[in-house]
């Protein structure tokens, strides 16, 4: 399978079970895109039709052309074929260990944000804090169910973390001491809305925290419109200073400033620049995923603006990088050369199998995104994972495991995309959220463009 | 050139999946 697509001047051609891209000329395009369905002699008929006009293009030329087509075929980078199916299917069998968990040590938060997943924190239960007996066995029980792995990733999430903050210091704490004894090493990381970042909090969090993510929406009446306090007051003016100063006190390294754009802003480059602007380097813009009903939901109407935000965030990326203050877009980090092996690529995040969500009572969950609905209660820190059945199902739960997946040429760029999202919008982990595929396809096609261009490659016309 | 390819992991070949890969 290929896919062939045209960008900021550039005809691109990717080989999807290979992974090879091509940038080619207009001719080639064309050769291409005819090459599997049409005899040899009549793509040179239709070419010679084409191009009449054009002295370069001429019988030997297009047969060139062709043998081009044909070399790089028989070398395996164009036109593949698709020899990872019966891999796919032994990944039941396979053995995982547990590398990461998410702990919800609050159950609840200092802001009212609308559009939160997870109920302004509550996640459609009671306000509950984590204790620390509680998280403590939560990571004997990521110790003990991790095999050989040395790097363990913890992160600290809610509602808002900072609310039980005490607790996460203490639990960083035993994680340092048990690392020492068992030989692993935890990577500590906080997910936080910023209100209650003080010295001490910055202090700790750079000696301790790999990575913090930092919410913030983009522009004041942006970010003040559904991010906003228990008092009804907007959280921009009281998050950004203290943002700012944590940034600056990491040495600009191990965070990500992370926002979500909704019907409200669908032009969300500014936002995404306003970012830029307020000296943030490492940046993520998410679309909201909510129910249709919602007034700030995205619609089917502002797609076809989402795919043109994407293509200007794209092209003004690489405009930015050359003159010497690029940003990083978290979905534009594109690794070709060396980037995931196939079995990643098909496998996935790992929800449900290699990370799992702790909540304040300590059940397991397959992801943050499933916490409070019983049906993916997994079991408990204690007992471990009960729901081994469950667990087996998100082990299937691939990129070869969704029908509607089958022609789809990004497939193994999303490797069947979020289970969650696709539970939300169509009641089946095996679902396919299809609002959310095509804002990922548009978002591959401008990291693939994106890696084109600083490989200096020549544009096509 | 009519042609021009990136320099990319081949993914056939890496089917020849050490696990280490955080949930690259």
């Amino acid at each position: 399978m290929i896919h062939q697509y045209k960008l900021n001047g550039y005809n691109i051609v990717l080989d999807v079970y290979s992974g090879s891209v091509h940038v080619v000329d207009p001719l080639a395009y064309d050769v291409i895109a005819l090459y599997e369905t049409t005899p040899a002699d009549e793509i040179v008929r239709q070419m010679l039709e084409k191009y009449a006009g054009q002295p370069d293009v001429n019988e030997a030329e297009v047969r060139e052309v062709l043998d081009s087509v044909e070399q790089l075929k028989a070398a395996g980078k164009l036109f593949a074929p698709d020899q990872y199916e019966n891999m796919a299917f032994d990944f039941k069998n396979r053995s995982t260990v547990i590398k990461a968990l998410c702990l919800h040590v609050a159950h609840t938060c200092n802001l009212t944000c609308s559009y939160c997943f997870a109920s302004q924190g509550k996640y459609q239960g009671e306000r509950a804090l984590m204790s620390f007996e509680v998280g403590k066995q939560a990571l004997d029980f990521l110790i003990a169910h991790s095999g050989s792995r040395r790097n363990l990733e913890v992160d600290f999430f809610g509602g808002e973390p900072l609310m039980n903050w005490d607790v996460v210091k203490r639990l960083v704490a035993y994680g340092r001491e048990q690392e020492k004894i068992h030989n692993k090493k935890f990577r500590f990381t906080l997910t936080t809305n910023g209100v209650l970042l003080d010295d001490e909090v910055i202090e700790f969090a750079n000696r301790e925290m790999h990575n913090v993510v930092l919410s913030l929406d983009g522009r004041k009446e942006i970010h003040d419109r559904l991010r906003r306090t228990v008092n009804d007051k907007g959280s921009y003016d009281i998050i950004v200073p203290k943002f700012q100063k944590l940034v600056e006190s990491r040495g600009g390294q191990g965070y990500y400033v992370r926002g979500t754009f909704t019907h409200a802003n669908v032009d969300f480059t500014n936002d995404i620049f306003h970012m830029a602007d307020l000296g943030f380097t490492e940046l993520s813009m998410e679309p909201v995923v909510c129910s249709p009903d919602e007034p700030y939901a995205l619609t089917e109407e502002d797609l076809p603006k989402l795919f043109e935000q994407y293509e200007i965030l794209a092209t003004e990326m690489i405009r930015r990088k050359k003159a010497g203050h690029g940003f990083t877009f978290y979905h534009y980090m594109l690794d070709l050369k060396s980037g995931p092996c196939i079995y990643k690529r098909i496998s996935g995040c790992g929800s449900g199998t290699e990370y799992l969500a702790v909540t304040p009572w300590g059940e397991l969950y397959p992801c943050h995104q499933f916490v409070g609905d019983e049906k993916y209660s997994m079991g408990d820190v204690w007992r471990g994972v009960t729901n081994t059945a469950l667990r087996d199902e998100f082990k299937m739960c691939n990129a070869y495991a969704r029908p509607d997946c089958k022609d789809c040429w990004a497939r193994l760029y999303c490797s069947g995309g979020c289970a969650a999202n696709a539970y939300h919008a169509t009641g089946s982990i095996r679902g396919v959220y299809d609002y959310g595929c095509q804002l990922f396809r548009k978002r591959i096609e401008c990291a693939i463009m994106i890696q084109v261009a600083e490989a200096g490659m020549s544009k096509s016309e | 050139n009519r042609i021009q390819t990136l320099d990319t992991r081949d993914l056939a070949q890496s089917a020849q999946g050490c696990g280490e890969c955080q949930t690259q």
